[in-house]
């Protein structure tokens, strides 16, 4: 399917800081695309280009089939934005903004469902000033939505959210795929992009180190998954090694970990533990993650 | 090219019409309007402070025939125009600035640049509301003048309407220079009122010129303040036109409008 985002050889530096290096990539319609990377890997500047708000040195975007930089007009009209760095006036109330919002745009939504779904019902008549940062932030995103856009862009979308409010508002991020709109999601939360994105870009002194569904991405990095557990009563370790399936076990203290390939490892302990009768308590498997194969492309924690 | 490979929507572009731009504007100056009235300082220095100056000019010197310095004119129908220019120097070199730099410095602007919005929008929202401020408070005082101290007028309305009109638009296209110039809200603040505070004293506006030594009247008459209060004032007494300071306003609006469109910055 055509892309509804196309980045080419994208180009900018602020004076002598170069923000993106070359970036290229494309955003199929309908998924989510997340860009990650440590603090000033240049995902804002990017993102930000592709918006229109700023202008790329070289390189060329596309939007929808459109020009954002010459038909910025055009473009800004089908596109949902949340800044990371923005806001409102700090006495101009909620319902104000949805509303004053709402009249730069052609083609709107009511925003009181919005006001509702984003969890802000109650603060309709509250002053932006007033607001948490969580709210502030639903709010920016409810904004984002008003235009009913064919693309939203969320840049650092949970940033100051407290962990549960992270995980609807996660729910609701795939909510707006799941109506057919494409989202770019900017974060440098791993498991945020894990947990939603169809597609990854890693970005790191403005160049893409990597970029595929978060699965494959993974399993470049470490195909090992590993299986540990406690054993209640006697245990050979024999059972296990002699598989085909595991590479390698080991104990520590009361716990054993077999390791493997990820695609059979697991029905084969388990099978073979079943078989021998081994009492297993505490079984437990784990895997690398995103934030893994962050470390081994740039041998770097992402906030170090 | 990359262009012809990228998906094109079957929805048709949507350009913006006229109607859809007045809606904006609109909404924009009504939503100014309300955070305005919400700012109690900035309502206290553009809407109360003038009408407590003329009371108390009207309390220490009265507006009796005479107790001015223009013939059968009272100390009031003098004072009357030179507040009104303190109205408008307020609105353009305190309020404008000090609002202007903050929504920039606030990243408040830059939530709007995101938008479909034409900058000319937001633009001409805040120069209508600062307009409509400065006649509010014109309008004040005229009120209270009328009412308790027998306010004479001898001008004409329309002509002292042009002239208050573009007096304030051109304070406001200055105020603009220094929102655009000022990298902080802070700076803005500070610069507007180094600008002008000084001409407020120095020009007729809240003590009449007369009054000072002869030294500072001659500094006086090349202040903006002093040339739009005495265009305001022989424009209500009715002496006309002063020409000088038509072309000095004129020059402030043009000069102001040029250079902040060049200036400008949304963050
Ligand atoms: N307006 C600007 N002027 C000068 N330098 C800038 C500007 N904006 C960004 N930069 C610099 O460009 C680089 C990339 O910034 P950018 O905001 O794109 O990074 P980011 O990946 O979004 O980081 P973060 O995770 O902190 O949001 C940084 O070194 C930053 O300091
Ligand atoms: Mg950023």
């Amino acid at each position: 399917m055509n892309p509804v985002i196309s980045v080419n050889h994208l180009h900018k530096a602020y004076g002598t800081t170069v923000a993106v290096d070359d970036i290229s990539f494309n955003v199929a319609p309908g998924e989510i695309f997340g860009i990650v990377g440590p603090n000033g890997a240049g995902k804002s500047t990017t993102v930000e280009s592709i918006m229109g708000l700023r202008e790329p040195d070289s390189g060329n975007v596309s939007v929808l089939g459109l020009n954002p930089h010459t038909q910025r007009s055009a473009v800004s009209q089908r596109i949902g934005i949340q800044l990371q760095q923005a806001a409102l006036p700090d006495r101009m109330k909620v319902w104000e903004a949805l509303d004053l919002y709402s009249s730069f745009y052609t083609n709107t939504i009511p925003w009181e469902p919005l006001l509702e779904e984003w969890g802000l019902g109650d603060k309709r008549n509250a002053r932006f000033v007033n607001l948490s940062g969580g709210q502030k932030q639903r709010l920016f995103i409810a904004l984002a939505l008003l235009n009913d856009p064919d693309v939203v862009f969320l840049d650092e979308l949970t940033t100051g959210l407290d962990p549960q409010a992270r995980r609807s508002t996660w729910d609701l991020v795939a909510d707006i795929r799941d109506r057919g709109k494409t989202v770019v999601l900017v974060t440098h939360f791993m498991d945020e992009a894990e947990a939603l994105c169809d597609h990854v870009a890693i970005i790191d002194h403005g160049n893409i180190i990597a970029l595929d569904t978060p699965a494959r991405l993974i399993e470049q990095v470490d195909d090992e998954l590993r299986v540990t557990f406690e054993v209640d009563g006697p245990f050979s370790a024999e059972i296990l090694s002699s598989l085909p399936q595991v590479s390698d076990i080991s104990r520590s203290g009361r716990r054993w970990t077999a390791r493997g390939d990820a695609r059979n490892l697991l029905s084969a302990v388990v099978i073979a533990l079943e078989q021998n009768a081994v009492r297993v308590t505490n079984l437990q498997t784990e895997r690398a993650s995103l934030e893994d194969v962050f470390i081994t492309l740039t041998g770097r924690q992402i906030r170090a | 090219m990359q262009d012809s490979t990228v998906l094109t929507q079957p929805t048709a572009i949507h350009t913006t019409t006229k109607g859809q731009l007045w809606r904006s504007f609109g909404r924009m100056t009504w939503i100014q309007l309300k955070l305005y009235s919400r700012e109690p300082i900035a309502f206290f220095f553009t809407l109360i402070f003038p009408v407590l100056l003329l009371a108390m000019y009207g309390i220490i010197w009265g507006n009796a025939p005479g107790s001015g310095y223009y013939q059968d004119y009272g100390y009031i129908d003098m004072q009357l125009p030179a507040l009104t220019a303190v109205i408008i120097g307020t609105v353009g070199l305190m309020s404008v600035p000090v609002s202007v730099a903050t929504n920039r410095e606030q990243k408040i602007l830059r939530r709007f640049k995101a938008t479909p919005m034409r900058p000319l929008t937001y633009i001409a929202a805040d120069v209508a509301v600062n307009y409509l401020v400065a006649l509010v408070g014109m309008a004040a005082v005229i009120v209270v003048g009328a009412l308790v101290f027998n306010l004479r007028f001898a001008g004409s309305l329309p002509a002292f309407f042009v002239g208050f009109t573009l007096a304030t638009l051109a304070f406001i296209a200055i105020g603009y220079i220094v929102a655009s110039l000022a990298p902080t809200a802070r700076v803005a603040q500070v610069v507007g009122q180094l600008i002008f505070f000084p001409m407020m004293f120095l020009s007729g506006a809240t003590l009449p010129l007369f009054l000072m030594p002869e030294g500072v009247q001659q500094v006086a008459q090349w202040l903006p303040l002093t040339q739009l209060v005495v265009l305001l004032q022989e424009l209500w007494l009715g002496v006309g036109w002063n020409m000088t300071a038509v072309v000095v306003l004129l020059a402030m609006l043009i000069v102001g409008t040029l250079v902040s469109a060049r200036l400008f910055r949304w963050e």
